[in-house]
């Protein structure tokens, strides 16, 4: 299995990555930039997202915003910011390739020249109301940003959710932007992908076209960050919230995307609490009744995952009762490992997701996108056979040394969010979160 | 060579979409199977549809469907629930159930060379499951608190009172997941009664994507669902939405709903719009594409891109078997919450005729549905749940070649004559959720109706 591709590097540096696929007469056009929340400073964060509204208001030569002439042309198109990197793709007609071409490079060659103040200001208040929708006024909203703050010290760049502080945004200013663009947004620092219904030749003259022209810039800062300190303690926090029932979060470290143990711990959460006969929610919702719902995750990225298991408590119970059970299961799969059946079934699952994800050329997630993302992260965009046989070969011992390694009870962060007025629902000892 | 970067490149004529070819039969429990061949991935994906949605829960019982319909992957045939989930797992299987106003869908995917036990497990959980007490119980545990969360969620918040005050008294007024007082007021044997009289071989239609011939395919399914049969002496007749009359339309009010604190108002406003079998379909797509239904639209341009006032804004219609609701939705910041609704009623009064639709504005809302019509059809995915709208709404099997030249059809004449005609500025129902300190007072002077104030139900 994997995604046949053509590559040529553009000489300012542009990776172009090419896919053909005749299935359905549409194209995918996707480009990854390799810049995120992790990109920024204390003071400043949200400042990628941001910008990333920006890249939608208008280029040089095309001043009118970035969605018209695209969906006249039927096109479907988004983009997406998240800590290590900023995406943007459109689904078009195969016959409206050139287009989505042209729209793509010129706002990644001359998007400054159309920059004003009334398109800044506008965006930084839908940004501020993304904010207010997505976290604010969403239950457990803020809690993600507790826990990142207590997983890494304030100068680390993980220390913020990419949405950023209400008030950094507020505080941000056009000239930001174009010193990000002049350092960020340039061609050796992007990866293009054109994955659908196209001739390989024919789309990489149009790649050579329309983005070898643009100037190749200084390379960007190389990325550096200090890795937090290993914990040596557990730290409890607790968040009031409007919500009326108790959650629970608990986070550690965990190893960088695509490091050793990655893999593993991915399949830790899988074997954790995907599906109904996964451990946690066997215990906790099907036979004990403690939660409403269980869920983990390992989240990978760049400079250093976390995995989290979070667990909302049913009416009536505490999360005093969640926190033993969960902790009880962490122990005993530590203690015993994933059993055959478990290992089974949760290869199955991952290499069903394997193909599961060929089925679409575009969107998040689509081929284009993994396509950038391998590129991107690793320089190696025909990482789809050994991305999978990470997930193949990982042993049952492996996931048993990853979960020993990582899931220990001293290093964690435990969060409790609770109704507000109620902290004596928080588990005992917990200190107030700090959310930005 | 340099590009010419002085005008945008044209896109070619709109590709036609040829929809791949839909073979059906009828097996002879009456259970209708449609297949569709797609060999682009080693999958099959396969749809049970029954017309049992919200809208067949009786009066009482509002929620009946949804658990029904949440309880059939807990233990069916030999399997317990864990063990269902155990062979699902197995396999790689993914299911998915999504209960609506009209149907309850269930969906499988899985690799091609697994679809025989995928099948076998899909068809026993959909006409032999368990409905064990403990599982109702637990079920049913599960959807109340899950009740107690959405009070907290000013989108859910929203959608029941909208709902509820849209359609008194009608099958179409309340949520899927029903009420507390009706949750609590079940019983297991509600339960049976309810899947025993509407889960029969004659209501069901079965749709297989996949890898595979359409000969395999249908073997698949005659082989998994051959055996059902319709049990002897039950009333399997189901409400027929369609034939309903709709409630009466009062005149316009303003509803809301306080929540101390808030960041923002999360806002409804909309009426009871039409029923899917309206002639007025392709023209009701394109207004609402130029109204409301994309980015570009008037709406989300003035409320997002001019005024900053929200994340995104849009307008659907809903068409159902009756008629479903028109709708504009929408999140914005407190201090802005009468602004907000202002403008929004008067771009729906615009686009009545005050400032008709422009040919530019017509010619984007055609393209945006017809050049990028391809793009539904790429995964089996989207070939079945193409098939799903086709039987579920008796639409012809041309239906899907024949849209793009229908909808290039419709001219400025037939947005504006739709607008004024399936639009009612005056029969509005807004409902606000949000901090009634910081919202209430502004609402004074819109042209809306009366203002009264609901509880979270």
């Amino acid at each position: 299995m994997n995604i046949p591709f053509v590559r040529h590097r553009l000489d300012n540096g542009l990776e172009v990555l090419i896919h053909a696929d005749q299935n359905c007469p549409i194209v995918a056009v996707n480009v990854w930039y390799h810049v995120g929340s992790k990109n920024e400073r204390p003071g400043r964060t949200g400042f990628a997202h941001l910008f990333e509204h920006l890249m939608f208001e208008g280029s040089q030569h095309y001043d009118k915003g970035f969605f018209h002439p695209l969906q006249a042309a039927g096109a479907l198109l988004n983009g997406s910011t998240n800590a290590d990197r900023t995406n943007y793709w459109e689904v078009v007609p195969s016959n409206a390739l050139e287009l989505a071409m042209w729209m793509e490079s010129d706002r990644m060659g001359y998007l400054l020249p159309a920059l004003t103040d009334a398109k800044f200001e506008n965006q930084r208040d839908v940004v501020l109301n993304e904010r207010r929708q997505q976290y604010e006024n969403r239950p457990y909203g803020l809690a993600g940003m507790a826990i990142v703050a207590a997983l890494y010290p304030p100068d680390h760049p993980y220390h913020w959710l990419t949405i950023g502080a209400a008030e950094d945004i507020t505080a941000a200013r056009i000239e930001d932007v174009r010193a990000f663009f002049q350092t960020y947004y340039r061609p050796r620092n992007a990866s293009l992908s054109i994955a659908g219904d196209v001739q390989p030749d024919e789309a990489l003259r149009l790649a050579e076209d329309y983005f070898g022209e643009l100037e190749a810039g200084e390379e960007p800062p190389p990325f550096t960050c200090t890795p937090p300190e290993v914990r040596t303690s557990e730290s409890r926090m607790v968040l009031e919230d409007r919500v009326e029932l108790p959650r629970l979060y608990l986070a550690w470290h965990s190893p960088a995307l695509f490091a050793a143990g990655d893999a593993e711990l991915d399949l830790v959460a899988e074997v954790l609490a995907s599906g109904k006969t996964s451990r946690l929610y066997r215990t906790l919702v099907f036979e004990q009744r403690l939660a409403t719902e269980v869920a983990a995750s390992q989240n990978s990225r760049e400079a250093g995952s976390f995995f989290q298991i979070v667990a909302t408590a049913a009416p009536g119970r505490s999360l005093s009762e969640l926190e033993r059970a969960i902790t009880e299961e962490i122990d005993r799969f530590i203690q015993d490992g994933p059993t055959a059946v478990e290992m089974e079934r949760c290869r199955a699952q991952a290499e069903s997701q394997f193909v599961y994800r060929l089925q679409t050329v575009g969107g998040f997630g689509g081929k284009g996108d993994q396509l950038n993302a391998y590129n991107v992260f690793l320089g190696e965009p025909d990482y789809f056979d050994r991305d999978l046989a990470r997930y193949r070969e990982a042993s049952s011992a492996a996931l048993q040394r990853a979960a020993a390694a990582y899931l220990r009870p001293e290093t964690r962060i435990v969060l409790s969010v609770v109704p507000k007025g109620r902290t004596a629902l928080a588990l005992v000892d917990a200190q107030p979160a700090v959310v930005a | 060579m340099a590009v010419d970067r002085t005008r945008l490149p044209e896109p070619g004529p709109p590709l036609s979409c040829n929809f791949p070819e839909v073979r059906r039969r009828t097996l002879a429990n009456g259970l209708r199977v449609c297949t569709i061949e797609h060999h682009e991935v080693p999958l099959v994906t396969c749809f049970v549809l029954m017309p049992i949605g919200s809208s067949q829960d009786p009066g009482h019982q509002p929620g009946l469907a949804a658990i029904t319909g949440d309880l059939l992957d807990e233990g069916s045939g030999d399997l317990d629930a864990l063990a269902v989930h155990e062979a699902l797992g197995r396999i790689g299987a993914h299911l998915d159930t999504e209960i609506g106003a009209d149907a309850t869908l269930l969906e499988l995917t899985t690799l091609e060379q697994y679809a025989p036990r995928a099948l076998e497990l899909l068809a026993s959980m959909v006409w032999n499951p368990r409905l064990d007490p403990r599982d109702f119980d637990r079920v049913r545990e599960l959807r109340l608190s899950r009740l107690v969360q959405l009070r907290d969620l000013p989108p859910a918040v929203a959608d029941r009172v909208f709902t509820q005050l849209l359609y008194p008294e009608h099958p179409y007024g309340h949520l899927p997941i029903g009420t507390e007082e009706a949750l609590r007021a079940l019983t297991i044997a509600d339960v049976t009664t309810f899947h025993r009289r509407v889960y029969t071989p004659k209501n069901a239609t079965v749709i297989a994507v996949g890898d595979a011939s359409h000969d395999r395919l249908a073997a698949l399914v005659a082989g998994a669902f051959g055996d059902w049969a319709s049990p002897e002496g039950v009333d399997t007749d189901l409400v027929d939405v369609a034939s309903l009359d709709a409630p009466p339309s009062p005149a316009g009010r303003v509803v809301t709903v306080h929540r101390t604190g808030a960041a923002q108002s999360e806002l409804r406003m909309g009426h009871i719009g039409l029923a899917r079998s309206t002639p007025d379909y392709h023209a009701l797509l394109v207004m609402n594409m130029i109204l409301g239904g994309q980015f570009v639209s008037r709406i989300n341009m003035n409320l997002r891109e001019e005024k900053g006032y929200t994340y995104g804004a849009r307008t659907s219609f809903e068409f159902r078997k009756g008629p479903g609701p028109f709708v504009f939705q929408t999140s914005v910041q407190s201090d802005v919450t009468a602004e907000a609704v202002r403008e929004v009623l008067a771009e729906i009064k615009a686009i009545r005729g005050g400032r008709p639709v422009t040919a530019a504005e017509l010619e984007l809302g055609r393209a945006a549905l017809t050049r990028g019509y391809p793009r539904n059809f790429e995964t089996a995915e989207q070939l079945g749940r193409a098939a799903v709208q086709l039987a579920l709404y008796g639409l012809p099997d041309d239906y899907f070649t024949t849209f793009v030249p229908r909808v290039l059809a419709i001219d400025e004449h037939d947005v504006t004559r739709v607008a004024e005609d399936h639009l009612a500025p005056e029969r509005l129902l807004t409902v606000i959720v949000g901090d009634r300190d910081k919202v209430g007072p502004t609402l004074e002077g819109l042209d809306l109706g009366e203002v009264s104030e609901a509880a979270i139900a």
